[in-house]
């Protein structure tokens, strides 16, 4: 699979990436940030991407896979075109982020970790979104939204469904 | 301060004078105290996870970890009192309770440590009940079936497939209660960079790592008289067995065994020692040819099967340099179908290959294709693993240390003493080399001097030197230092003509098919491995016949069969050509950096 896609630009700017960062750390310590770029670029972490990451990396590749299943932040399946992530941190939750969280499940028809079924959506939990004067919030791809309710939930939703339209 | 310094400790009120530098529970050890353990392993770095070794140190408010946590002048160290003994049997219950309960039909009964844990800490009762963890069973290897359902991820797997082997096969996956040990990507095992080595099954203290049982397959096969039955038993395995048996390991029970696979209902009982010595014949024409043309040296063993696949994954570039020869099993193997069942006008579908070896590499070897007779015809059917055999004979009613002794049967039961110390690390070198020295430089091996390579860590070297001629060797057990030593060969930094490599620690007496140390004490371990070998060169200096080429049965079979080492026919039956193979394998940044800054 990966000689087959060797020449594509993204496993370029990739491997540019982990050549330009070699010598700066610790190999160990470069892989998240590797895996976080790979993510950046391709959209999530597929095994071959993964191979491509361990083999430019000399790093086994089951220490690289042991990394990529630790941290939440990284997906190991195709992802929709907005992530949703709902901030269940202490804050957020206490102003009622359950009730968000299954507003969007309600609304997207999905469970966290899920895609829908028109690649639109993904729905995850966030720790803590450093947001917490707003709670409860969402980040969608980085905008985040604020003082939410059910109602501005779905409105939110439909919003992004008719910007995609 | 100096850690060669005596200073002193004082465990449950005893004053000792001990050695500075040591863990609590190493000098723990050496005085007597033998402090429960369950994710520490000697060989290991150290993990602190399972906080079995927990103990009191006067002075502390929380207790220590012994495995982790370094003596000090004046330490003050209590290893049983009752809070303690309370707290062990907690921290274990908690462990327990995530546990099946299934140890009446779990394959490791009656060799779990968790089992013997659990009654040394006194657990009587359960007062908690937890979630079980429930997962598929990969049994997609040959050789080895993964249970993530019975692992109680101490890690003592994970840190031998990368720090004494190398590999790097298996590793944590997620996290939390739903962390498991996988290979990458949660892939099936047969396809995953694991050599089948077996230590993790060696190592696992419960049944998280098993080999892939084939004893109810071999009774069944043994029970129908039609088949034409054949066992042969590998070196290492007549001195561990008793071990399984509760005997003292280091004893030979060549004999009680034969008898008893006789009793089982085997037809033949050949000695893959015999296919020892037609494996150095050939490999000993092979380093002639290559040494007197200067070409591919040096020449690598291929005895290993683990060996061989870390070759093909790590190193492909390098398979030319290893031997053509197949396995002494896979020789035997291949002249019982090939020439003992022509000769005796045997149904070749009737004849069934049975191994008994110390290893589980060999299940993933007899697999191979490029071993097959010919198409659809395996010439090894099944290799039973020691403890598999131990197994079948306990199981059958048989006390191994009462039968009475009966010899191989012939015309493969008859071994030079060379034969039965290539089951240790070195041997298959020194056995080849006897047999070189004499036929191609017409002189005696001289004893063997090895140092420890300057350039690469656990390497041991030695250089013989006859007439004129330099012959440069290398020795390498356990695959930990095979990736520099392979990388000094593929940079020439130096010439060496001769390299042995074996995958276990000690070569296949350690193999990860041996008896379970029946002790939690590892200071126990090394000497075990140590007996085993004495007991193998034991078996050397008994045998009258010391080198494989004054093997009459060997002689004889070439001058009826196979005419001359490396002729036609030994070509075809006796050796075989490896290739690469996927995945890959990786060799981690440190090493590679370890080899770069070497020197």
């Amino acid at each position: 699979m990966i000689s087959t896609i060797q020449n594509d630009a993204k496993l370029n700017s990739l491997r540019a990436y982990i050549n330009s960062h070699k010598e700066m750390t610790r190999n160990d310590s470069l892989l998240i940030r590797v895996l976080q770029k790979a993510q950046e670029i391709i959209g999530y972490l597929p095994p071959e991407i993964m191979n491509f990451i361990a083999q430019e990396m000399s790093i086994p590749r089951a220490q690289v896979w042991g990394v990529a299943t630790f941290y939440h932040y990284f997906f190991l399946k195709p992802v929709g075109k907005y992530i949703i992530s709902v901030c269940m941190g202490t804050a957020c939750y206490l102003k009622g982020a359950e009730k968000i969280l299954k507003a969007f499940k309600e609304k997207l028809n999905i469970n966290i970790g899920e895609t829908t079924d028109d690649k639109l959506f993904t729905l995850i939990e966030a720790r803590c979104l450093g947001a917490c004067g707003l709670a409860p919030a969402v980040s969608i791809n980085g905008t985040i939204y604020g003082q939410l309710d059910e109602k501005k939930a779905y409105n939110i939703i439909k919003k992004y469904i008719n910007q995609s339209k | 301060m100096n850690s060669q310094e005596n200073i002193t400790i004082f465990i449950n009120g005893t004053k000792y004078q001990t050695q500075n530098g040591q863990s609590i529970m190493q000098a723990a050890d050496h005085l007597g105290y033998s402090i429960p353990r369950l994710c520490y392993h000697p060989q290991l770095s150290v993990e602190g996870a399972c906080r079995i070794c927990i103990v009191e140190i006067e002075g502390m408010k929380e207790f220590q970890a012994s495995c982790s946590y370094p003596i000090q002048d004046g330490m003050r160290i209590h290893t049983n009192t009752t809070e303690l003994r309370q707290a062990r049997r907690d921290i274990l219950e908690l462990i327990l309770d995530n546990h099946p309960l299934d140890c009446h039909t779990c394959p490791k009964n009656g060799n779990c440590e968790l089992q013997r844990l659990a009654n040394i800490l006194g657990i009587e009762e359960r007062h908690f009940e937890g979630e079980r963890k429930q997962y598929p069973i990969d049994d997609s290897s040959p050789a080895i079936i993964r249970n993530p359902n019975n692992c109680i991820l101490c890690g003592r797997c994970v840190r031998v497939c990368s720090e004494t082997q190398q590999i790097h096969a298996i590793g944590y996956a997620h996290r939390g209660f739903k962390t498991v040990v996988m290979p990458s990507y949660n892939q099936a095992f047969d396809k995953s960079v694991c050599i089948n080595c077996g230590q993790c099954i060696n190592i696992c203290p419960t049944a998280a790592f098993t080999e892939k049982k084939q004893t109810d397959e071999v009774i069944r096969i043994l029970n129908n008289k039609d088949n034409i039955t054949i066992a042969q038993i590998a070196p290492s395995v007549r001195i561990a067995i008793g071990e399984s048996f509760g005997i003292e390991s280091g004893h030979n029970f060549q004999q009680e065994l034969t008898a008893a696979l006789k009793a089982l209902g085997f037809d033949y009982v050949f000695d893959t020692q015999f296919g020892a010595d037609m494996t150095i014949m050939e490999e000993a024409a092979e380093l002639a040819e290559r040494y007197f043309k200067g070409e591919n040296l040096p020449l690598i063993t291929s005895c290993c099967p683990s060996w061989v696949k870390t070759a093909e994954q790590f190193h492909p570039d390098l398979l030319p340099h290893l031997s053509s020869c197949r396995s002494p099993m896979a020789m035997l193997a291949s002249l019982t179908k090939g020439y003992l069942a022509k000769k005796n006008h045997w149904d070749l579908t009737k004849v069934v290959n049975i191994a008994i070896t110390p290893c589980t590499a060999k299940k993933f070897e007899s697999s191979r294709e490029e071993l097959f007779l010919e198409k659809d015809i395996r010439c090894i059917d099944y290799a039973l693993t020691t403890r598999e055999i131990s197994w079948i004979i306990k199981s059958s009613g048989i006390d191994l240390s009462r039968m009475k002794g009966q010899d191989f049967d012939n015309p493969m039961g008859i071994s030079s003493g060379a034969a039965s110390i290539v089951g240790t690390s070195g041997g298959v070198i020194e056995a080849t080399l006897r047999t070189f020295c004499e036929k191609y430089l017409d002189s005696a091996l001289p004893p063997l001097q090895y140092h420890e390579s300057r350039t690469t860590k656990g390497i041991k070297e030695a250089t013989i030197v006859i007439n004129d001629k330099k012959i440069n060797i290398a020795v390498a057990n356990g695959l930990k230092s095979t990736h520099s030593l392979m990388d000094e060969i593929r940079r020439q930094k130096k010439h060496y003509d001769f390299v042995e490599i074996m995958a276990c620690p000690g070569g296949c007496i350690g193999g990860g098919g041996q008896p379970y140390a029946a002790s939690l004490n590892f200071f126990d371990q090394e000497k075990i491995l140590q007996k085993r070998s004495q007991a193998l060169y034991a078996i050397d200096s008994s045998i009258n016949i010391h080198k494989s080429h004054e093997n009459p049965a060997v002689q004889q079979l070439y001058k009826e069969f196979l005419g001359t080492p490396l002729s036609e026919l030994a070509n075809k039956l006796l050796h075989t050509q490896y290739s690469q193979k996927i995945p890959c394998g990786i060799i981690p940044k440190e090493v590679i950096y370890d080899i770069n800054h070497s020197k």
